[in-house]
């Protein structure tokens, strides 16, 4: 069935794509024809960003061609290695993704780092501009000692993990303890909780790898703590989460009704959202005074904060987490924890922390601030560098669901385009595009994954995934990808 | 409009997805959908996922049946068009081909918030109900209102005829939603 609607919105939106995007080269011809060259654009990263930013790119201009470059040889970034495998239907933008990739004037070119195999310095030659749509790599650590202790993985790696990143193969989480501790209150922290609550019944017909259903079949984590800094009013994760995690069958909550002293009173003065958020939460008090069975337990712990992380006997594993006791000061979204001095520690033998993801630089040539982790920029022109541009997680820093990434790439798209009319880019030098990098890439001995290549991967990994009654079962090692997009 | 919303449920994940086709396709017979209820029983299901609108509504056979309904798009243009009752208002878009940038981006499935329109008042009220899960994600759609609706969850209907939505503004600046920290 999903197939079916899958391909009958895909072959109407492609009819209507290129009915339109024929009319409009036509026109966009005869309007730039007294330029020199076609533009080309390039883009770095082949996540959200990068395709919303191609998609607004390709439109604006029947005469543009834009090409994107991805790391690794599969495309779609977090919304393949982040975007729960309980969420499909989040999914459902690789469906757009895809028509864009296809599109005659854009083409994906997967296995090539930039930065690494070619720089960006390399990309300004070829190019008349360059967006840079990277994400966010990195995370943000916690800062107390004992992080390197066995148990204690960072979301981002055990999400990673989850979805069959390919850095993340090795991680295998050891999920024998009863107890787990997620540091963080955002939708990650409660995505992370949710996989390790969901019945593997549901699970097993989802995209989670083979190999993660195997280390969840034999966890014995049944009780889940989900520990913020600041109070419910604060909380960052949205409700859609907060509900899937009520849903969630056999799991109960478990919260602490002192922590919503006078919550009640503060809701009539709040903004809608925030308002329903925390009614739910109150509701889940309520219902769970009321002694329904269950054996799964998750509960959200508010103002703590790290201290440090503490061992087991031999020193080894984690075995508990010291949390300073905060107080609010100021009220509503600007509240600030401040410690109050006193501590309290909680046992668990699995500790992920989820307080966020963080941008990378890519290039020396490239500005990156390193006190906010993003490149500077006003509204997607990176400062005081013509012709570079961002998009996305890179543009914004991490937050933000998909939605809020296609904005800010639009916003980008229509900057670029502005540039490209109104001067500070110049189209009437000749740019050579890819054809100058693909011959440079050569020289280095590195070889694209194109997206037809792509679609090979594809259709492998919705085969093996046919064989287990799931959607798709991902490869995980990336020379096995190489081998199976060229074969 | 009854009949429309009548038919809104909470389906399991397995049934949202026919259900979406079924919105899709012409001839959403009461039948159908009660014999895919039976296949997935929400309760059953562990996790009841989003409300999506199956718009029981037959196909009318004459085109002077359609409705006529606007649409104020973020540039301020007005366009104009005729559609079948039934259609959701996601449909039409994607049908009608029309210019209104990233709209729909879950494709009807209740997890984007890009297909959030603005309805005037006295139409707004005869949208009928709004299940948890809409409002959820309307929570996270930019420039909300008291009027706001998800177009992908409004069936349209002859009462409708006429009615003006507003495409709202999208700004690049929606930071009151947090996908990470
Ligand atoms: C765990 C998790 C769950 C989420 N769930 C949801 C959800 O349910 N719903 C929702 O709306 N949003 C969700 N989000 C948010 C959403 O994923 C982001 O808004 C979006 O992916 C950001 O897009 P991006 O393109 O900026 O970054 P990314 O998606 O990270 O894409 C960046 C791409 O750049 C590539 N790249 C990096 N470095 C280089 C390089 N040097 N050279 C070439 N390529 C490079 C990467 O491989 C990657 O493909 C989730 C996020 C996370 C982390
Ligand atoms: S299209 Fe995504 S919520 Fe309506």
């Amino acid at each position: 069935m999903r197939n079916i609607k899958t391909a009958f919105l895909s072959i109407h939106r492609l009819l209507q794509a290129s009915r339109r995007h024929r009319a409009r080269s036509l026109s966009a011809c005869r309007l730039f024809s007294s330029y020199g060259s076609s533009p080309k654009v390039c883009i770095v990263g082949g996540g959200p960003a990068g395709f919303y930013t191609a998609q607004h790119l390709l439109k604006a201009r029947g005469d543009m061609f834009v090409d994107i470059y991805e790391r690794l040889p599969v495309p779609f970034g977090l919304v393949r290695f982040g975007v729960a495998p309980d969420h499909p239907e989040v999914k459902n933008v690789i469906n757009t993704f895809t028509q864009t990739a296809q599109h005659e004037r854009c083409s994906f070119l997967g296995n090539v780092s930039i930065g690494t195999d070619v720089s960006v310095e390399e990309l300004k030659k070829a190019y008349h501009a360059v967006v840079l749509s990277y994400g966010a790599e990195g995370n943000r650590s916690m800062g107390v000692s004992g992080e390197n202790l066995a148990g204690v993985f960072s979301a981002r790696d055990f999400v990673g993990w989850y979805n069959g990143l390919p850095i993340n193969k090795e991680l295998l989480p050891d999920l024998n303890c009863e107890t787990a501790v997620v540091l963080g209150q955002g939708n990650v922290a409660l995505d992370v909780a949710r996989i390790l609550l969901s019945p593997l019944d549901f699970l097993k017909r989802t995209d989670i790898t083979q190999q993660a259903l195997e280390s969840l079949k034999a966890s014995k984590v049944r009780r889940i703590l989900i520990v913020g800094r600041r109070g419910p009013l604060q909380i960052a994760c949205t409700i859609k989460e907060v509900r899937e995690m009520i849903n969630l069958p056999e799991t109960k909550a478990d919260m602490l009704p002192g922590d919503f002293e006078g919550i009640a009173e503060a809701l009539k003065d709040l903004p809608r959202p925030r308002k329903r958020l925390t009614e739910l939460m109150l509701k889940t008090l309520k219902v769970d005074e009321g002694g329904q069975k269950a054996s799964n337990l998750w509960g959200f712990r508010f103002l703590r904060s790290p201290v440090k992380l503490l061992p087991d006997a031999d020193g080894k594993r984690v075995a508990g987490i010291r949390l300073a006791v905060n107080k609010l000061e100021g009220s509503g979204e600007e509240a600030r924890a401040v410690p109050t001095g006193q501590t309290q520690d909680l046992e668990c033998g699995l500790l992920i922390s989820s307080i966020g993801y963080k941008s990378l630089p890519i290039d020396p040539s490239v500005p990156f601030d390193p006190h906010t982790s993003v490149v500077p920029n006003d509204m997607g022109r990176v400062s005081q560098t013509a012709g570079l541009y961002c998009s996305g997680w890179v543009k914004r820093g991490p937050t933000g669901v998909i939605a809020t990434t296609m904005n800010d790439s639009f916003e980008t798209a229509r900057i670029l385009v502005k540039d490209m009319e109104s001067g500070p880019l110049d189209l009437s030098v000749n740019k050579a595009g890819s054809q100058e990098i693909t011959m440079l890439l050569q020289t280095r001995g590195v070889k694209p994954v194109s997206f037809s290549e792509w679609e090979k991967i594809n259709s492998e990994e919705v085969r093996r995934g046919e064989a287990l009654g799931k959607p798709r079962e991902k490869v995980l090692d990336v020379e096995e990808m190489l081998k199976i997009a060229w074969t | 409009m009854s009949v429309c919303m009548g038919a809104r449920r909470l389906v399991g994940l397995s049934l949202s997805r026919s259900s979406w086709i079924l919105s899709r396709g012409a001839n959403t017979s009461a039948k159908t959908l009660s014999s895919l209820r039976r296949i997935s029983d929400p309760k059953k299901d562990r996790i009841q996922k989003r409300d999506i609108t199956s718009c029981n509504v037959v196909q009318p056979l004459r085109s002077e049946n359609k409705v006529t309904v606007n649409f104020i798009n973020r540039d301020g243009e007005t366009i104009t068009v005729k559609a079948s009752p039934g259609d959701t208002l996601l449909d039409v878009v994607v049908q009608q081909d029309l210019d209104i940038d990233g709209y729909g981006a879950c494709e009807g499935t209740l997890a984007c918030s890009t297909c959030h329109l603005i309805f005037e008042e006295e139409t707004y009220k005869q949208l009928g109900p709004i299940s948890d899960e809409e409002m959820d994600m309307l929570d996270l759609a930019y420039g909300l209102t008291d009027t706001s609706r998800l177009g992908c969850q409004i069936c349209l209907t002859k009462s409708l005829d006429g009615m003006t939505v507003r495409v709202p503004e999208s700004s690049a600046d929606i930071r009151q939603s947090d996908g990470s920290a």
